[in-house]
């Protein structure tokens, strides 16, 4: 995984809460045994119709779009199944981090681990990001903030080993390992 | 009054038998709810500022669609599955029902899903794993083969790549859902890097009348406090309304904590789990099951114990609920209406999904499509009623009716009592076990348009298929919307 550090890019609203997590992407699509590629299929069923044509109504079919990669989404996004695919599809299409005031659980577990930014902040930040699509945002890790173009910074919460392994560009896994001593322990104290 | 002493167990060996007895003031200090019991034996190093606390897993459930890229990252980083023992895994998710396909008569119809299943045939035999495979008789929904095989049990945490393995909370134990990566971690390292979650207690007091389920009872809490309510924590079940649930319904309550925002929701193990775990394939036997009772009836929460949160529910109050939105919060009673909201985008943009208007009232709502299986009623009491709705009629012309066992063992047992005979003469069709239309992987789902009145827990737009409408109840409710073509109070039908 590549060190995060920083991202500025102009947001993509998508002014919907709720938004499941097969919606994000439907589960027809979760036949694959790879996690690469599943770009095409983000909000699959928003970004086409019955026929496989384009609904060019759809904020992600528009040409200004093209490059942003800090989505801004309604109150709880990514609720639902657990499926890491949808942050995997997030982040083929494109997006680095989404901002929300409110973040499922697990969807919020996955995307940490794979380098996708969820930036939970209040709702009057919020509010001025769904009122001004296109916004040019900064997110930094380091410090944890989040900088509106009105020169405007708000901080946001993020767990801070999940900090530290996404601005080092580590995975949890290895930490994990290295704790073998203690399950070994841990292992041999139990008695059932 | 309070108890003027309570038993916990010796805090250094949390699990150990031997026990003493403190006295109130300390009573209320170390006072601790089933959560916290749980979480704290589980601990392999404790969360401090800077790390999450390492928790120990002591089941892990895994299935064909979100292990193969974990497996894969095994195989990359030349890593072995830890505790394969710990394993419990089987097909579900994207696996057919019909049996000509399960039973390799005929091919595999979904490609794709035909190779994920050699994929992860090929995993579990190169890891060392167990699998409850597609001909074996303990396959199943991995939600319901855990409580059946006993591999669930109180005061163990388990997880599965799969949001519904809150399940398993019904029993005392601490489960819920993981991703892929955490899915590796777990396989690695049986490990899991976990911050400790909030409790909230939702506490069901009165008794369920007469006609009104688990499944209205979970449905009635979500539309409560909302799909996001329970986010961040973990919710404990608790109250007369709950105690008085079997262990089949007290699963459907606690599988449904995702749909309210919870990863997990558990229940105080008590006789009634006991009584259904024992003599179960993995439950310990003989003296050992005398030690695991025990210590599995020093995990109910203590007298005292605090709550982040608490939200007391009036069960007597309820009634058969019915959603008629597009998440599992927006439901009303069966007899009640569409709600009007005025200015609300996400209210409109459901209603316009759905094909329905405020103010609407949803008896007499035609339907073409009934459902019941999925890890939150495909049971055998949901098959049971079910099968006493439907018994001696016949479903109405132009409704397409699937029954789909939740496991390979409930269809035997249905079989035994001759609940497919009811459905199929009812003219419902009788499958093999899976996850079936509640996920739609598999081929089964539901029309473009199409209403579905379902026992599963999601209705989120195409959930059930693209642009399949879900309309989520109990199974006595589905099968009486069978019969009557058109949404309909299950009460006139149950057996008197």
């Amino acid at each position: 995984m590549q060190p995060i550090r920083t991202i500025e890019s102009r947001t993509v609203v998508i002014p919907v809460t709720n938004i499941d997590t097969d919606q994000i992407i439907p589960a027809r699509f979760l036949t694959t045994t790879t996690r690469e590629g599943l770009g095409k299929q983000a909000f699959a069923d928003w970004r086409y119709d019955a026929n496989g044509a384009v609904k060019t109504d759809f904020i992600l079919n528009k040409p200004e779009v093209a490059g942003c990669t800090v989505l801004v989404a309604g109150r709880n996004f990514g609720c639902g199944s657990s499926r890491e695919h949808a942050p995997w599809a997030l982040l083929d299409y494109g997006f680095r981090a989404v901002i929300s005031t409110e973040i499922a659980d697990i969807f919020r577990n996955n995307s940490l681990k794979n380098g996708l930014l969820p930036i939970v902040v209040d709702e009057q930040t919020h509010q001025w990001l769904m009122n001004n699509p296109g916004a040019n945002v900064k997110i930094d890790l380091e410090t944890t903030t989040l900088t509106l173009p009105t020169g405007a910074s708000v901080s946001f919460p993020i767990e801070g080993f999940a900090r530290v392994c996404l601005l080092n560009g580590v995975d949890e896994l290895g930490f994990l390992l290295q704790q073998a001593p203690a399950i070994e322990r841990y292992e041999a104290a139990r008695s059932f | 009054m309070p108890p003027s002493a309570i038993v916990i167990p010796a805090p250094h060996l949390p699990w150990h038998p031997c026990s003493f007895t403190i006295v109130s003031v300390v009573q209320l200090m170390s006072a601790k709810t089933l959560f916290e019991k749980v979480w704290e034996q589980h601990q392999v190093v404790p969360e401090s500022a800077d790390t999450p606390a390492v928790l120990y897993i002591d089941l892990h459930l895994v299935h064909e669609v979100t292990s193969p890229q974990a497996f894969s990252v095994l195989r990359a980083q030349n890593l072995k599955v830890r505790r394969p023992e710990r394993v419990l895994a089987t097909m579900d998710h994207s696996t057919p029902t019909d049996p000509d396909e399960v039973f390799g008569r005929v091919p595999i119809k979904v490609e794709s899903a035909a190779r994920q299943v050699k994929e992860f045939e090929k995993n579990c035999r190169e890891f060392g794993v167990e699998l409850h495979g597609l001909g074996s008789d303990t396959r199943g929904i991995v939600h319901v083969i855990g409580p059946e095989l006993g591999a669930t049990q109180p005061g163990k945490t388990i997880v599965c790549g799969d949001s519904h393995t809150a399940t398993h909370g019904a029993f005392g134990a601490l489960a819920f859902g993981i991703g892929t990566t955490e899915v590796g971690h777990v396989l690695a390292t049986q490990c899991l890097l976990q911050r400790r979650p909030k409790t909230l207690a939702i506490e069901v007091t009165g008794k369920l009348r007469p006609g009104v389920t688990a499944k209205d009872l979970i449905l009635a809490i979500i539309g409560e406090i909302g799909v996001s309510g329970g986010t961040g924590y973990v919710i404990e079940y608790r109250g007369s309304a709950i105690e008085a649930l079997s262990m089949e319904e007290r699963m459907t309550v606690c599988n449904m904590s995702i749909e309210a925002g919870a990863r997990a929701g558990m229940i105080a193990p008590d006789e009634t789990t006991f009584a259904y775990l024992k003599g179960r394939r993995f439950v310990p036997q003989g003296p050992a099951w005398d030690e695991a009772v025990a210590r599995w009836r020093e995990l109910k929460t203590d007298p005292g114990a605090k709550f982040d949160r608490v939200v007391t529910i009036d069960a007597s109050k309820l009634e058969p609920m019915i959603s008629y939105g597009t998440h599992p919060g927006m439901v009303v009673p069966v007899s009640g209406s569409v709600p009007e909201i005025a200015n609300d985008p996400v209210h409109a943009k459901a209603l316009n999904y759905m094909g329905l208007s405020g103010g609407e009232p949803l008896v007499g709502k035609p339907i073409q499509v009934v459902f019941i299986g999925s890890c939150t009623n495909g049971r055998l009491s949901d098959l049971e009623l079910a099968a006493g709705v439907l018994k001696g009629r016949k479903i109405a012309s132009g409704v397409r009716m699937l029954v789909v066992p939740g496991s390979q063992q409930v269809k035997r047992e249905a079989e035994r009592l001759g609940l497919d005979k009811i459905f199929t003469d009812a003219g419902a069709q009788w499958r093999e076990s899976g996850c079936s239309m509640c996920i739609g992987m598999n081929g089964d789902t539901a029309g473009r348009g199409q209403y579905a009145v379902s026992t599963s827990n999601r209705n989120f737009e195409g959930r059930q298929g693209a642009g399949a409408r879900t309309l989520l109840a109990s199974p006595a409710t589905a099968a009486a919307a069978a019969i009557a073509g058109k949404i309909t109070d299950p009460r006139a039908y149950l057996p008197r």
